[in-house]
């Protein structure tokens, strides 16, 4: 199953090495990460050497080489986030979920990232929870937020 | 639908689109931009659907979801046209009211914009003053248009310029109207457009190439994002024009993957313009051949430099190259090619539909028509804001912007982003325009503008740019590379209190340095933030640097909290909230902070509602 969807990810775009940046996007979108296997392949059907595959996996931000929560939270750091109070909100998911950002809790719940922006500057701190923007965030209403996918994720016996 | 064999056909389809938009007798507008999206506005948007189906009320009454009209701080806002009614801050459970209301012809007082010092309620949308002081060109067309919907950009007058360009205008012609018309770069450079094109044209070679730069990495900044999710058609027809005048067959839209709906919508506009036959071969029946693919970024800042990007887009590691031989002759694949800004390329069809005068009467004499900036920060009116250049900030942040948030006052404002700089409030007479603010130490830049107040560090922000930039630094080039992480390391010790007095020459010196020598754009302009601080704010660094002390009380090495006995009443909420564990006590009696285990976050201080927990300097 997993394996027919990379390929369909590669469909058309064997061979063609400045299509790799693209590949490993949709490769991220499919598996939530790059796997070694998954850089391997791609290396292997775009004939891009797999040190220049790593290479451009580990520079760009939009990849990541370790497996992701369930939920990904994203905090944002950028200028006017930061100025409304981003960094209390950090510290309130650091805290709480006791993991750094780039990382993911140990019961793989939660994956925690802090971007430089989101684009969504005029009604910052914003948080981005699974896709879904969260605008003023304060302290109080991410904990209701976390608290929210606890529940749900209990209550889904998952 | 069928391919527009000619301009003639594109203008029976205008009269068809024309008709059917005005089939209903009332259109309700529902903003989908950014800023509403993260205040609900789909929720918004389906209700209404819900309730017009309900209410058997489809034919007569149009619901358009359009891209981002701006004032994003009283988002969800809905627009009822033609009446021009605007109600702010809409919830699912007002449509049922706003529906049946409007259309006995009503208002509903409650959700129309309050002028906040008289508490006056504002019926029209271009009564308040946020709307009615912009100088609105690009923004004005959002709220007309589906951006999902090419017939709507075609009802409007969309593809109008490309048919007269194809019809009437050789490339030079072209050329010389964007020229004459004094368009600079918005991307940041304000290089000029007309003269990027003519070199690129003259450059040896067929092949040549097209760029949108969509991959808007300032921190701070989404006017980008705004016209391309709003109005993604109006670039795509500023890159065909632009394919006309160079004579480039294929062009490619770089967007941050950060913005997944810019990416959805570019991506549908070219399919739309492709079925149409608005990309592809012949273009209109002319000699025009284009095409345009839709690339994604990997959420990498330094991308957003025209070889970074370059390379990124042929599918490598985004480092950028010395200029020596410049993209316009060596660009994509080698290949001649022209790289401008979305909002660069959406000003083209206007000026060629308008012509170059109408362009240039707005503006000053070396900065000509008007710019998006995004207003944010801790202002009370945020948002997308377009005026003539030339505008005085103090308009911008006070007229427009409303002033300070909540009361406290206002001492900079950031432009530009990480390349640009902060000007204190002594110079918010200044004009914006581009030679003006970097006479001052910033610069337009792509348009970021970040309004900080009292309660903002001026040190910490130097540090949090350069904590930005180390972080994006490619690595490539040795004064970037160290250069930066230095001057970081520096900041960082005066943050901490580990400063020391000549240290501030020091980064002055280092800044100057990196300037000099850093091989890219952003290498070059990196040191800008920390310079433009030293500059207009020396007084807060040496707070830092000789007291050991942060004016604004941010720095958290530099402050502590306490709580006050005689205020507390033990209710616990700080000892619940704090993330930290750092505060303990009994139930009615008054609580303490654990000073080592306290890592200075101010959350316990925002939960309290005894104003029982101080901040105070750290002894």
């Amino acid at each position: 199953m997993a394996i027919a969807s990379l390929q369909s990810v590669l469909q058309g775009r064997r061979s063609q090495p400045q299509q790799l940046i693209e590949v490993l996007q949709d490769v991220q979108d499919l598996y939530g990460y790059l796997s070694q296997e998954s850089m391997t392949e791609v290396s292997a059907e775009l004939g891009v050497p797999l040190i220049e595959v790593f290479r451009v996996a580990s520079f760009y931000k939009a990849f990541s080489l370790t497996p992701r929560g369930r939920h990904v939270l994203t905090v944002c750091s950028g200028t006017a986030c930061h100025v409304r109070g981003a960094a209390r909100i950090v510290d309130q998911v650091t805290g709480e979920l006791a993991v750094q950002p780039g990382k993911t809790t140990s019961d793989g719940l939660f994956t925690v990232e802090a971007v430089n922006c989101l684009g969504a500057c005029a009604l910052g701190p914003v948080v981005v929870l699974d896709g879904v923007y969260h605008s003023q965030m304060s302290p109080r209403r991410l904990r209701r937020l976390i608290e929210s996918v606890r529940k749900a994720g209990n209550g889904g016996g998952s | 639908m069928p391919r527009l064999a000619g301009i003639g056909e594109l203008e029976n389809l205008r009269a068809a689109a024309v008709a059917e938009r005005q089939r209903a007798s009332m259109t309700l507008i529902v903003c989908g931009g950014p800023g509403c999206q993260a205040s609900g506005c789909r929720a918004v948007a389906d209700a209404l659907s819900e309730e017009l189906a309900r209410e058997e009320l489809t034919s007569e009454v149009q619901l358009r979801v359009t891209g981002c009209h701006g004032f994003c701080e009283q988002g969800p806002i809905i627009i009822v046209e033609p009446a021009g009614i605007c109600y702010c801050r809409v919830e699912p459970g007002d449509i049922a009211e706003i529906v049946s209301t409007t259309l006995r012809g009503g208002v509903v007082d409650r959700l129309l914009y309050a002028d906040p010092s008289s508490g006056e309620r504002v019926r029209s949308a271009w009564e308040i003053p946020f709307y009615r002081l912009q100088d609105r060109v690009l923004l004005a067309l959002h709220p007309e248009i589906d951006s999902s919907s090419i017939t709507d950009y075609i009802a409007t007058g969309g593809y109008s310029a490309l048919a007269k360009v194809l019809g009437e205008h050789s490339p030079d012609r072209v050329i010389k109207a964007v020229t004459s018309s004094g368009l600079r770069g918005r991307g940041g450079g304000g290089f000029p457009t007309g003269r990027k094109w003519a070199t690129c044209r003259a450059a040896p070679g067929d092949e040549k190439y097209l760029i949108c730069n969509a991959d808007e990495g300032d921190p701070g900044a989404y006017m980008d994002r705004g016209v391309l999710e709003g109005n993604p058609h109006l670039v795509l027809e500023g890159m065909l024009i632009g394919a006309w005048a160079i004579g480039a067959r294929q062009g490619y839209i770089y967007v941050r993957n950060e913005y997944p709906m810019a990416v959805e919508h570019a991506r549908l506009a070219v399919a739309q313009a492709r079925e149409y036959g608005l990309l592809g071969d012949n273009i209109l029946g002319s000699s025009l051949c284009f095409d345009v693919e839709v690339a994604r970024g990997g959420g990498a800042f330094v991308c957003g430099e025209s070889t970074a990007l370059m390379a990124s887009l042929e599918g490598k590691v985004g480092e950028p190259r010395a200029k020596d031989v410049h993209t316009v002759e060596d660009g994509l694949w080698g290949k001649p090619t022209v790289l401008n800004n979305v909002e660069t390329w959406a000003n083209v069809p206007l000026i060629m539909r308008n012509g170059p005068a109408w362009f240039a009467a707005k503006g000053t004499k070396g900065s000509k028509g008007t710019k998006i900036f995004s207003l944010t920060g801790r202002v009370k009116n945020t948002g997308l804001v377009e005026v003539a250049m030339g505008t005085p900030l103090r308009t911008i942040i006070y007229d427009i912007g409303g002033g300070a948030a909540d009361g406290v006052a206002i001492k900079a404002v950031q432009t530009g982003g990480p390349s640009g700089g902060c000007l204190p409030a002594d110079k918010f007479d200044l004009p914006v325009d581009f030679d003006t603010l970097a006479q001052a130490g910033s610069m337009v830049g792509s348009g970021g503008m970040v309004v900080m107040d009292e309660h903002t560090c001026m040190v910490d922000v130097a540090r949090y740019f350069l904590a930005f930039l180390q972080d994006e630094s490619c690595g490539k080039c040795v004064p970037c590379r160290l250069g930066v992480d230095r001057m970081l390391e520096i900041v960082t010790d005066i943050t901490e209190g580990r400063g020391r007095p000549e240290q501030l020459e020091l980064l002055e010196e280092l800044g100057e340095t990196v300037r000099e020598t850093a091989l890219c754009g952003l290498g070059k302009t990196a040191p800008n933030p920390v310079l433009s601080t030293l500059r207009y704010f020396r007084e807060e660094y040496e707070a830092h640097v000789r007291e050991r002390r942060c004016p604004a009380g941010v720095c958290r090495a530099l402050i502590a909290y306490q709580i006050d006995p005689e205020r507390c009443t033990g209710c616990g909420l700080c000892r619940t909230a704090c993330p930290h564990g750092a505060i303990t006590g009994e139930s009615k009696q008054p609580h303490t902070i654990v000073a080592d285990a306290c890592l200075r976050c101010g959350i316990c201080q925002s939960e309290c509602r005894f104003e029982a927990i101080v901040l105070t300097e750290r002894g």
